[in-house]
């Protein structure tokens, strides 16, 4: 039995939530279904852990789906890289299912609770999916599965507030541009190579030369997986996305959604097309995604600043953070990289400490999430208030949270490549940054003086997710070698795989 | 391995103290005695790591290695030991005289003022014992975000306002200055760690020499150079315990202490004197120094004026670290000690002066003295010291940074010392020649509370005492740099 697991691992990942989904969806009891879900995900936590422990001493897990050999059929690859995201996908999954209970049925009508918890399972699957396949076109399907899915579960938030309903066919409109835009580039490859699994395209494609419709491909590829990502100014569908969704969506897509597809971008760059590297000269693009990065920090953080709707600001935060990320992927080193998988993994701990605590703080008020609606709320909910302190500093980068150890492996890596400039700029932004968290952290803590006395209490259901993860992001904070170690391994991984 | 324990239970004490704080907010009194003993085993602590450094132990000890080049350690340095005496010390008295103050003045929150308080010791003695820059920085974002509750402690717009801007002068500096300076170092040398000659020689071409050590001195906000001095002024409207003892002592001295650190332990005053990367911060402190004075001289306010005075104090200092002799580094880490004692004294005679008469112009002092004498006669003791007259201790400190600019021949800095001087003689002894000497205006009802006058004359004595037994802080100032 155990020696099945094993050896059946990369699929049980997927699988696992898949089947839970199917199953969740006839349920009648809501409660069930959470209990279920929960299951679910702890599984598929306990799943990748064990895979986590055959990537330490194999490093490289290929596995033939149905037992068909590569060119023909779908191959599924673990390595160092890749369990990176799907350790990042299956903890926060975990968690936030744990967390979403008491919100699903407040924000949800009770009918839709359990159908929404299928949904939320697919979301799961698809993102696994996505990083697991070695296949370009199977990657195509797992995008539909997650975004559909995704852009449904937005939408749910219309009992709440009606404009999520515009918000999710934003999301559907774009997220399907940029699919299509990937199908096109994969179908331009397939033409030209015969081929759709990505170890064989990057064998074939050095030997097409300066082949056009390659670089063609490549071009809508990126672009495509760029929209998901929602790297500036491609980002417009994702601040009303995680505003208007239920809040429990918002947590799971703001941490886990824009990592996976940063995942895949680095993927398509370094994987497929890595070995022609020289030839597709990175050295342009590199710095087209610099500057787009560049922009993201400072546009996100300004936006954030006049922002008054908690969700929406840090939806905003968000893009300025995969600013963050991508400009470490952009400079095209290895401590780049791995200063990317290192903020790629905290700014998901810290993302969805911050949206839990700050739902959970709204959680009364039911509306919108304003900073005039929640003033003087920090004092009434000080457990809450605290994660959500920790969690904001973390962002902001303060010493002893995860936050500084992303910033300072960024810094160092920019420096080294790009010299003083860069780093400066980074740090203007972080230092920018401060004034909205601030403008938060007042906002709770203050009393507005026409606050008419509402009935708020904790919620101490929500207490085991909202101070664990608050508790991640101190202590990665402080004991990060394993989270800096295994980025450096993954990127260097991924440098070697271009030589 | 037993030596160490003096490390730990220095470092632990003040964070014991933190936790322990909230849980004892029903029964003020407990409450309010773990100041004093905290103080008091902290100090004694400090006292054995003096005496064991000046044995010629090395006592350092990693508390969490995160990588080979990352690490939180602790390291005793000489500067550590003069500015871990200074802030252990000073707490004992400050915290009695704080009871006082809070009972006396019926603040509202006290025990989360009490607890923040003794978080900011915390962080000031890591900071003191810090062992490599990572360390270094992280208390001081500590230090940092943990007086932000103290100075917004009134919780008005005023405090709010302050709150905000001491916030974002010391955090903004920090993260844009001090994080990629500290970060240049480490890609440079490669590590984190002082050592006594410096890092950075050989490491490092001479022409990039003083816009690393600008980062440093502009990214140490808590140093107060102009001009991101701005913070502490507004920081005054924290109650005055928190003045006296952060913003007089625990914070700014781990500004100053941080900047004579990099000076020492970084840079080198070797290299520094080899490559000239000092010179312009030998100019921009004694712009500080002069231009702070100026200001002080203008402010009605009392505690404003003993900002500036701090601010153009603090100064002093970091000339000192800018001459980069050993004569005049030794000056300057002797005036972390002087300065702090005297200030102190001040703020201390302040805050009673505020208790008794909720007086806070110094116009409105006229005449006061008969009423309150100990107070002002204390006022007067600290005064002389800050000016560096004898016998109060305060004239070592500046004795030794005259000497030192003698030795580097820099007239001019010789000369704005002594209109500093004269300034300070200006600004600070008018306070208690207008309430002894001028006539008392109005008839303002006195109500002295005794922990409040006694930690007060104590401070005042103290200067006086420091005169004299200079003896074992030389000592330790003659270690430094470990060749004497």
């Amino acid at each position: 039995m155990m020696s099945f697991i094993i050896k059946n691992l990369p699929i049980l990942i997927v699988i696992t939530p898949l089947m839970f989904s199917l199953i969740v969806a006839v349920l009648n009891n809501n409660r069930l279904a959470w209990a279920l879900s929960t299951f679910a995900t702890f599984l598929t936590m306990i799943f990748t852990i064990l895979l986590c422990f055959e990537v330490s001493y194999k490093s490289n897990i290929s596995y033939y789906l149905g037992n068909w050999p590569p060119p023909l059929g779908i191959e599924y690859v673990i390595d160092t890289i890749s369990i990176i995201p799907i350790m990042i996908v299956s903890v926060i999954g975990l968690i936030a299912t744990l967390f979403a209970h008491n919100f699903f049925t407040l924000e949800i009508d009770e009918k839709l609770v359990s159908k929404t918890y299928s949904l939320w399972l697919l979301t799961i699957a698809g993102l696994i999916g996505l990083i697991t396949t070695a296949d370009a076109f199977n990657l195509f399907v797992f995008l539909e599965i997650s975004s559909l899915s995704a852009v449904a579960l937005v939408a749910l938030g219309s009992k709440v507030d009606r404009k999520a309903l515009v918000a999710g066919y934003n999301y559907l409109i774009l997220g399907a541009v940029g699919a299509t835009f990937y199908v096109i580039g994969v179908g331009l490859l397939y033409g030209v190579t015969g081929t759709l699994n990505m170890g064989d395209l990057a064998q074939k494609i050095p030997a097409l030369g300066l082949n056009k419709s390659v670089i063609v491909a490549f071009a809508f590829m990126m672009l495509g997986i760029m929209v998901k990502a929602a790297v500036f100014p491609l980002h417009i569908w994702l601040p009303n996305a995680y505003a208007y969704a239920p809040s429990p969506v918002s947590v799971l897509l703001a941490a886990t959604a824009t990592k996976v597809s940063i995942y895949i971008l680095v993927r398509i760059s370094y994987t497929i097309f890595g070995s022609s590297y020289e030839i597709y000269s990175f050295e342009s693009l590199r710095y087209i995604l610099l500057y787009l990065a560049i922009l993201a920090m400072f546009a996100g953080t300004i936006m954030a600043i006049f922002e008054k709707d908690v969700k929406k600001l840090l939806a905003h935060s968000s893009i300025a953070q995969i600013g963050y990320i991508i400009l470490g992927i952009s400079l095209a080193t290895s401590s780049g990289i791995a200063s990317s998988f290192i903020h790629l993994i905290n700014h998901a701990l810290i993302k969805a400490g911050l949206f839990m605590s700050v739902v959970a703080m709204g959680y009364y008020t039911l509306k919108r999430i304003d900073v005039n609606t929640i003033a003087g709320i920090g004092r009434r909910l000080p457990i809450t208030f605290f994660a959500f302190v920790i969690c904001a500093l973390s962002l902001a980068g303060l010493p002893l949270t995860v936050g500084f150890i992303s910033k300072l492996y960024l810094i160092k890596a920019a420096y080294m490549s790009e010299g003083i400039w860069l780093p400066f700029l980074i740090l203007v932004s972080s230092a920018l940054s401060l004034i909205y968290i601030w403008k938060l952290i007042e906002g709770l803590w203050y009393n507005q003086k026409n606050s008419k006395p509402e009935k708020i209490k904790e919620l101490p259901e929500i207490y085991i997710p909202l101070l664990f993860i608050t508790f991640l992001n101190i202590y990665f904070g402080i004991d990060a070698g394993l989270i800096i170690d295994n980025s450096f391994i993954a990127s260097d991984a991924l440098i070697s795989g271009i030589k | 391995m037993a030596n160490e324990f003096y490390i730990y239970l220095s470092i632990l004490t003040p964070l014991i103290a933190f936790f322990i704080t909230p849980l004892l907010s029903s029964s003020p009194n407990l409450r309010d005695s773990l100041g004093p003993i905290g103080g008091i085993v902290t100090f004694y602590s400090s006292l054995n790591i003096a005496s064991l450094y000046l044995d010629g132990e090395m006592l350092n000890f990693t508390f969490f290695q995160i990588n080979e080049t990352l690490s939180i350690s602790f390291k005793i340095t000489g500067l550590g030991v003069i500015f871990g005496l200074v802030a252990s010390g000073l707490w004992i008295l400050a915290s009695i005289y704080t009871i006082g103050y809070m009972r006396g003045n019926k603040e509202k929150n006290q025990t989360r003022f009490f607890t923040f308080y003794s978080i900011a010791i915390f962080a000031a003695i890591c900071i003191a014992y810090s062992g490599n820059l990572l360390t270094l920085f992280i208390f001081y974002e500590v230090l940092t975000f943990s007086t932000y509750p103290l100075v917004a402690h009134k919780q008005n717009d005023e405090a709010k306002k302050a709150g905000r801007l001491y916030m974002g002068i010391l955090v903004g500096t920090s993260i844009v200055f001090l994080l990629p300076a500290i970060i240049i170092v480490w890609v440079l040398t490669g590590s984190l760690d002082f050592s006594p000659n410096g890092v950075l020689k050989g490491n490092i071409s001479n022409e990039y020499v003083p816009f690393l050590l600008a980062l440093f001195a502009f990214g140490i906000g808590k140093a107060a150079l102009m001009p991101f001095h701005r913070w502490l002024p507004v920081a005054m409207v924290a109650p005055t315990p928190v003045s006296a003892l952060l913003h007089a002592v625990a914070v700014v001295k781990a500004g100053v202490f941080s900047m004579l650190v990099v000076i020492t332990h970084v840079f080198g005053i070797d290299f520094l004197t080899e490559t000239n990367g000092a010179v312009w911060l030998i100019w921009v402190s004694s712009i500080t120094l002069l231009l702070s004075s100026c200001i002080a001289i203008t402010k009605d306010d009392l505690k404003a004026r003993l900002a500036y005075s701090t601010i153009s104090q603090l100064s002093y200092i970091v000339l000192g670290g800018a001459i980069a002799t050993n004569i005049a580094v030794q000056g300057a880490s002797l005036h972390i000690v002087m300065h702090a004692v005297g200030k102190i004294t001040l703020f201390f005679a302040a805050g009673s002066i505020y208790v008794a008469t909720h007086l806070s112009k110094i116009s409105d002092l006229n005449g006061i003295g008969k009423s309150m004498p100990l107070t002002f006669i204390a006022f007067f003791i600290g005064s002389l010291s800050i000016i560096g007259v004898p016998p109060m201790g305060g004239s070592w400190s500046k004795f030794y940074l005259m000497l030192g600019s003698v030795e580097k021949e820099y007239l001019v800095v010789i000369s704005i010392l002594c209109i500093s001087t004269l300034l300070n003689v200006y600004y600070l002894l008018e306070i208690p020649a207008k309430a002894f000497f001028q006539p008392q205006k109005t008839n303002t009802q006195v109500t002295k509370h005794p922990l409040i006058v006694y930690p007060t004359l104590f401070a005042a004595m103290l200067t006086i005492v420091l005169f004299i037994y200079i003896e074992p802080l030389k000592n330790i100032t003659n270690l430094l740099f470990g060749n004497q």
